[in-house]
């Protein structure tokens, strides 16, 4: 109840972020459950968009425009394709997916709820009613600034790293 | 807005992706819910990113973005090997190396 106190008593400047976040936050749940709960692979795909949608708009919610189209372009533009392409190429699963077995599902779901009280009572406790303040959108040239400066060695590891992935995915899959 | 309806959030959606890796057995689905794991991540890391008003957040939010990227290509290819090997993914059967 801390929460939703917190949360109503923000003024009204941050009514309308709130009401956005409550939105997307449940489609994104709702979409996430369905995602890995459906028969379908390729409904799960679909479902997996309406997430990573959200997720973008949570970014932009947060003042993180960058990551917001960079998520855009990335997965919805990129990873769900190679999903889809994934899917048609083992067409053995095209359908349904076969049924899960149900003691397996029902130790995933203790697993799932167990670690889902741990981390929401963690939380809780530590971030109670700590308020974010936006008051302006990061910067895009502050974002590249400090890619390109401080964390340029990591940049360029990841670049090597996605040199190397592209490699090895077509060595893999490469008919002998 | 507070910082824990991002945080809480993301460990929901962390806990579906946990749930999906754990109960799926088609390969392509685990590798979708290690999307979804990672995705909650991210929302975290821009969460506190924006809360420190630091843009180190952002920055490593797109280091995991690129990663993930590779990870999927990686993983794709494994699993397509895996069919063409075994004319199924299903991960329960893939257990050569099981002792």
């Amino acid at each position: 109840m801390n929460l939703l106190a917190a949360a109503a008593d923000d003024g009204d400047l941050f009514v309308a972020q709130n009401v956005f976040f409550a939105v997307i936050a449940l489609v994104m749940i709702v979409s996430a459950i369905r995602c890995v709960t459906t028969r379908n692979v390729v409904h799960a795909a679909l479902w997996l968009v309406l997430v990573l949608a959200g997720t973008a708009a949570q970014f932009i919610l947060l003042g993180s425009e960058f990551v917001a189209v960079t998520q855009v372009l990335v997965y919805i533009g990129a990873i769900i394709v190679l999903f889809l392409f994934g899917i048609m190429l083992t067409r053995a699963s095209m359908g349904d997916d076969e049924s899960v077995a149900g003691e397996k599902r029902l130790m995933a779901g203790l697993v799932a709820v167990l670690l889902a009280v741990v981390m929401g009572v963690a939380l809780l406790d530590s971030y109670s009613d700590t308020r974010l303040v936006i008051e302006a959108p990061q910067r895009f040239s502050a974002v590249s600034d400090a890619i390109f400066s401080q964390y340029i060695v990591a940049f360029e590891a990841v670049s090597v790293l996605l040199l190397a992935a592209l490699i090895g995915a077509i060595v893999v899959a490469r008919k002998e | 807005m507070i910082l824990n309806q991002f945080l809480l959030l993301s460990a929901v959606l962390f806990c579906v992706g946990v749930y999906g890796v754990l109960a799926r057995r088609n390969g392509i689905m685990v590798l979708m819910s290690v999307e979804l794991i990672l995705n909650s991540v991210n929302i975290n890391l821009v969460a506190f990113g924006a809360f420190r008003d630091h843009v180190a957040g952002e920055v490593f939010a797109l280091f995991v973005i690129a990663v993930a990227a590779a990870e999927v290509g990686i993983g794709l290819a494994i699993v397509l090997l895996i069919y063409r090997n075994r004319r199924s993914i299903d991960l329960t059967e893939a257990d050569l190396l099981k002792g």
